[in-house]
């Protein structure tokens, strides 16, 4: 067998790891199991790419020092890797994810970028030159520049839209305020009409004018779109973003012909592309409302027609008494909760209420927190044990029986209007029916709506009460409040 | 799972590309493989819980790291300065990327892991 048969069987072992590893990570018990796998087979693949001809042609040439070099970046690179991996905090995940989404994305736009410096180079000094890299040619319309054009798109998009949303999500003041110029639709379709004319151009020319030219656009391109999303949507964005992470992996691997990179690159594809529609229904939104900002209405509900002198506010002593005497209480955690990183101040609550006698469980919406299934990490983080992380279609037959449900900085996701009113900007979004239970407690700061910018029924309801103040801090309040009793 | 999609895509991935073969061709194999790679990905990731979306998301982020081998052949070649030198960054990016998806995949579903406790 020659040396490239076994460097074949090496990608065709990563790959079906990596089939496997996926298909271990949708389910909880193997789990770990799976990305241990995913982990093998990104080892043999890296082992298996410094045997490839053009590598074992520069060691034959300048002896043992390319391979040095190239083990020498490769670890400090993943010595910065996993040590982010260790220091950051799980609050900090989703931008965490981001960034390393974007770093992605900027590698395969890279290598995109190497190719081609390396065939225009094979262009210039003839054959010789030609040995050492793949034989590929610069001719338009050849695989060669239609993947190029599409890696340093797809990568480029990558790369600005995720630093924008690490800097949304790690809220650096330059991106405190939402972007809200009116005609920020227009600059996107703008700039997206001339990425397409670009890729027209680099598929039909090769010029070298175009690809720059290119990546300057999607760079923009990747910086109009992510800007203008609202914190809520962050989990659309971040499930996209790894999907084109994983497109961009794809075209990289159509540049070098590389069958695992195209493997892998389409699974990360495909995963990312199910959760942004798994995310979309959670919402009830198009995945063009999203991308495109707002939700497409104006509201014309007055807030002060559902709330006018049917609120109730409680204080401290009045919830503790409502908690102490119930049996069963469920917790709904929200993205506020995320915000005030009150995880801590909830299992504290949990704790007391517990050792009382009163049975807890934790309803989480599929889009609580700032990232797919963000909630549940934090609240594992906290000690929550698993058991008690209900999803939503398993919570919501329970409510009727329910005492008393918490909610804490979660507003759109238990508006009732989405289920009771046709007219709603939210009707139909799937929501958690805490007005069933019979008190029902919103822990809240003020009666600002929540990201729909409706009205929310369920806060003027004959059930609910109102405690207005700081989540983390309204926790810590009532916990004493019940430990003193 | 299905059988047949498998007994497709595996004779696909063993094909090495061949010298010989014309561009055309070789860009519809690899087409083939794409796609058929999307739908495996689509068939195996049907029905994630719920709890499991940020290690997904972190884990298939890491594994897009994969670009790191098509980085450490290019920057292999030494053919130019500036291919070496993207290919070296991108090694470096790629490389941040895959050990810290898979580092901060596993942190997480420890956390989940009841026995740990």
């Amino acid at each position: 067998m020659s040396s490239q048969a076994w460097i074949n069987l090496a990608y065709l072992t990563a790959s079906m790891l990596f089939i496997v590893a996926f298909k271990q990570m949708s389910g909880p018990r193997t789990a770990v199991r799976g990305n241990l796998l995913g982990a093998a087979g990104m080892a043999i693949a890296i082992i298996a790419a410094c045997f490839e001809q053009p590598v074992t042609m520069s060691i034959a040439a300048h002896g043992i020092w390319p391979l040095l070099l190239l083990l020498f970046f490769a670890a400090i690179g993943g010595g910065i890797g996993a040590t982010m991996a260790i220091r950051w905090p799980m609050t900090g995940m989703p931008q965490m994810v981001a960034l390393l989404n974007g770093f992605g994305g900027a590698a395969s736009m890279l290598v995109a970028a190497a190719e081609l410096s390396s065939t225009r180079a094979v262009a210039r000094f003839g054959e010789e030159a030609r040995q050492a890299v793949a034989a590929t040619s610069l001719e338009p319309w050849t695989q060669f520049a239609i993947a190029i054009g599409l890696a340093c798109f797809i990568g480029s998009v990558t790369l600005t839209g995720s630093l924008v949303a690490f800097g949304k999500l790690h809220e650096l003041p330059q991106f405190k305020k939402p972007w809200d110029n009116p005609n920020r639709q227009w600059i996107s379709l703008a700039l997206a009409l001339a990425a397409l004319f670009l890729l027209w151009g680099v598929f039909s020319t090769s010029q070298l004018l175009f690809f720059l030219l290119l990546v300057l656009v999607a760079a923009a391109l990747g910086v109009t779109l992510t800007l203008p999303i609202g914190g809520a949507d962050m989990p659309v964005v971040i499930c996209l973003l790894n999907s084109y992470s994983g497109l961009a992996a794809a075209a990289a691997g159509f540049v070098i012909d590389n069958s695992v990179l195209v493997i892998a690159g389409s699974l990360v594809g495909a995963s990312g592309l199910i959760l942004t529609a798994i995310m979309c229904r959670a919402m009830n939104r198009s995945l063009v409302g999203v991308l495109f900002g707002g939700l497409g209405t104006t509201t014309t509900i007055d807030a002060d027609e559902v709330y006018a002198g049917k609120i109730k506010s409680a204080d401290t002593e009045e919830l503790a008494m409502v908690l102490e005497q119930a049996d069963r209480v469920v917790i709904v955690p929200g993205y506020g909760l995320a915000v005030a990183q009150a995880q801590h101040a909830v299992r504290e609550l949990a704790d007391v209420l517990e050792e009382r006698g009163t049975s807890i469980a934790y309803a989480i919406h599929p889009v609580a927190g700032r990232m797919p299934g963000h909630m549940n990490v934090l609240l594992a983080e906290a000690d929550i044990p698993y058991e008690q992380l209900c999803e939503m279609d398993d919570i919501n037959p329970a409510f009727p029986e329910t005492d008393v449900a918490i909610v804490i900085g979660a507003n759109d996701v238990v508006n009732p209007a989405a289920r009771n009113d046709p007219d709603s900007p939210i009707a139909g979004m799937p929501i958690l029916d805490v007005d069933k239970a019979q008190t029902v407690i919103v822990i809240k700061r003020s009666l600002s709506p929540g990201f729909a910018g409706i009205p929310n029924p369920l806060f003027a309801a004959d059930n609910t009460l109102m405690y207005f103040a700081d989540g983390k801090k309204a926790l810590i309040d009532l916990t004493a409040a019940i430990a003193r009793e | 799972m299905n059988i047949v999609l498998f007994a497709n895509v595996l004779p696909l991935l063993a094909t090495a590309p061949s010298p010989g073969e014309d561009p055309a061709s070789r860009f519809i194999r690899l087409l083939t493989v794409f796609l058929l790679a999307m739908w495996v990905g689509f068939e195996v990731i049907t029905k994630v819980p719920q709890r499991l979306h940020t290690p997904l998301t972190s884990g298939s982020n890491a594994i897009s790291g994969v670009t790191v081998v098509g980085a450490l052949v290019v920057a292999g070649s030494l053919t130019t300065g500036f291919g070496t030198l993207f290919g070296l960054m991108a090694v470096l990016l790629a490389m941040i990327n895959v050990a810290g998806g898979f580092v901060v995949t596993h942190r997480m579903l420890e956390m989940f892991n009841p026995k740990k406790k």
